[in-house]
């Protein structure tokens, strides 16, 4: 319990006193985090839609992949994607790995699929008289989407958040493919279990503590933005 | 929908600013593959801003085991390599797969335990310790990943004609020294770390001990080599070789024989060039 404290006062100590380091890991973490969320989100939900309001051959199959990659555990995308961009392997000329974007690749390989399924199920859900009636109050493509994706606001950011924190709390891709490079690709989980392994559990609990306040406020704005009443 | 696009955009393009003055992206970087134990003890965050400084190359250090360190070697998937298993590096020597290695500094391996000593080993010599633990079947953890301290134990248990390994009191981590110290001094076991990685560790536990050092065969050396560049295309030769006349050059080798003397009173590495 000591130990726990002593890691509190020694983040806040870090975060006070500006500490550099701590401040480059952070906005490192915040920089994957929400790049890889924002793809996943932009890819993702236009798949989703898709997904989940039309019918076409290999549609179920698609489904499957895209529901066991909602469980894709990380270190298995960590290993693909290092295969991937090994300097010998098929993206090696491009020097990607032990980069920012190759944990970006990562986190967006196992946020992707909770989007695209959460968005698809959401979509599956929504009521087929409304959509009916959407069609026959003579929307367009573009109207329909916009109604629907009022309609499924929820669900939506729900989408959003259970991705982010996926990304979030990664640590072994992001360890695979990043190096957990001093001032480059050191995230906030990668720094903490270096720290363990150094012995240094107060600076671990410190990482803890502001990994667990950024989570706190990102989920905090999200929850607020999904719980708002639409003012129309 | 519009404003989370916007509030994320916002905060995108806020942070990304905020982090682009990382590293100058300079010309030219080389892959370092290393042993856990030399990052861990913060000597490298010592050497690498100086190499930096000195040549405008961007080191990228990967922190992995020797045995990892050594295959990325094999592949070509790093410039140059710090390790500490000297067969394991020979093989590569005579492979060509690596070439300019030379010698840069040493620390050694103790076998530590808790202080009840269950099985009787201390101050008794090197073959007699690893002996008597076989033979009470005593707590033994071992890293069990390939690295160069794994390496290193496995020729010990050889030299004593034993093989533990599928024993019950034997337990292999496959983790770094740091992590298997912790499983170890949780399970009092004895277990052989360097002796850089102790000391860092000393702190956190009280009742565990030294209980054998000083043997030669206990001598942890540390080779820095370059991957072939003519073996490896995309290895970044020149760059390497002016790594390996880093290590070995004289301000290098005074860092490392002042370091860690501030923290725990004796030098971590003790400087040894040819």
């Amino acid at each position: 319990m000591d130990l726990f404290i002593e890691g509190i006062n020694q983040a806040i100590q870090m975060i006070i006193t500006g500490d550099r380091e701590i401040f480059d890991i952070t906005a490192t973490t915040l920089r994957v985090s929400f790049t890889a969320i924002l793809i996943s989100t932009i890819i993702g939900l236009p798949l989703g839609i898709v997904l989940g309001l039309t019918t076409f051959p290999g549609r179920r199959l698609i489904l499957t992949f895209v529901n066991i990659g909602m469980g894709l555990p990380p270190v298995v995308a960590g290993l693909y994607i290092t295969m991937l961009l090994w300097r010998s392997g098929p993206l090696g000329q491009f020097g990607f790995l032990y980069t920012i974007e190759a944990i970006i690749m990562a986190q967006i390989l196992v946020s992707l699929p909770i989007i695209i399924g959460l968005t698809s199920s959401a979509f599956q859900q929504l009521d087929h008289k409304m959509l009916l009636q959407i069609k026959a109050l003579g929307a367009t493509r573009f109207q329909t989407v916009t109604l629907l994706l009022k309609e499924t606001k929820l669900a939506i950011f729900a989408a959003i958040m259970a991705g982010l924190g996926r990304v979030l709390a990664e640590v072994g891709a992001a360890m695979m493919v990043g190096g957990n490079l001093k001032g480059e690709t050191r995230i906030l989980t990668t720094a903490m279990v270096m720290e363990v392994s150094k012995g240094n559990f107060e600076i671990a609990i410190a990482f803890s503590f502001i990994l667990m306040t950024l989570a706190f406020i990102i989920t905090f704005i999200l929850t607020s933005l999904q719980q708002r009443k639409e003012n129309v | 929908m519009r404003p989370i696009v916007i509030t994320l955009l916002t905060l995108i393009t806020l942070i990304s600013t905020g982090c682009t003055n990382q590293t100058s992206e300079s010309a030219s970087e080389i892959i370092l593959a290393t042993t856990t134990s030399t990052e861990d003890s913060g000597l490298l965050d010592k050497l690498i801003p100086m190499f930096e400084e000195e040549h405008n190359i961007n080191v990228k250090t990967i922190a992995v085991g020797t045995g990892q360190a050594l295959a990325m070697g094999e592949k070509g998937e790093a410039d140059v390599l710090l390790t500490h298993a000297p067969e394991a590096e020979e093989e590569l020597v005579e492979s060509e797969d690596v070439i300019n290695r030379k010698r840069v500094m040493y620390n050694d391996f103790i076998i530590i335990g808790p202080q009840e000593d269950p099985a009787n080993i201390h101050g008794e010599t090197l073959g007699d310790a690893m002996e008597k633990i076989y033979e009470t079947s005593s707590a033994f953890t071992s890293r069990g990943d390939d690295s160069g301290t794994h390496k290193k134990e496995l020729t010990l248990w050889e030299s004593a004609n034993r093989s533990p390994f599928n024993e019950s009191w034997y337990d292999e981590t496959g983790q770094g020294m740091g992590s298997t110290l912790q499983v170890g001094v949780e399970r009092e076991a004895y277990l052989l770390t360097d002796r850089a990685t102790y000391l860092a560790h000393k702190e956190n536990f009280d009742d565990i001990v030294i209980h054998v050092e000083g043997d030669e065969r206990l001598f942890n050396i540390y080779h820095v080599m370059q991957v072939n560049d003519e073996k490896h295309s995309h290895v970044n030769g020149t760059e390497a070789q002016l790594f390996v006349e880093f290590m070995v050059s004289t301000p290098v080798q005074a860092v490392v024989e002042e370091f860690g003397i501030d923290l725990y009173g004796q030098s971590l590495f003790i400087p040894y060039t040819e």
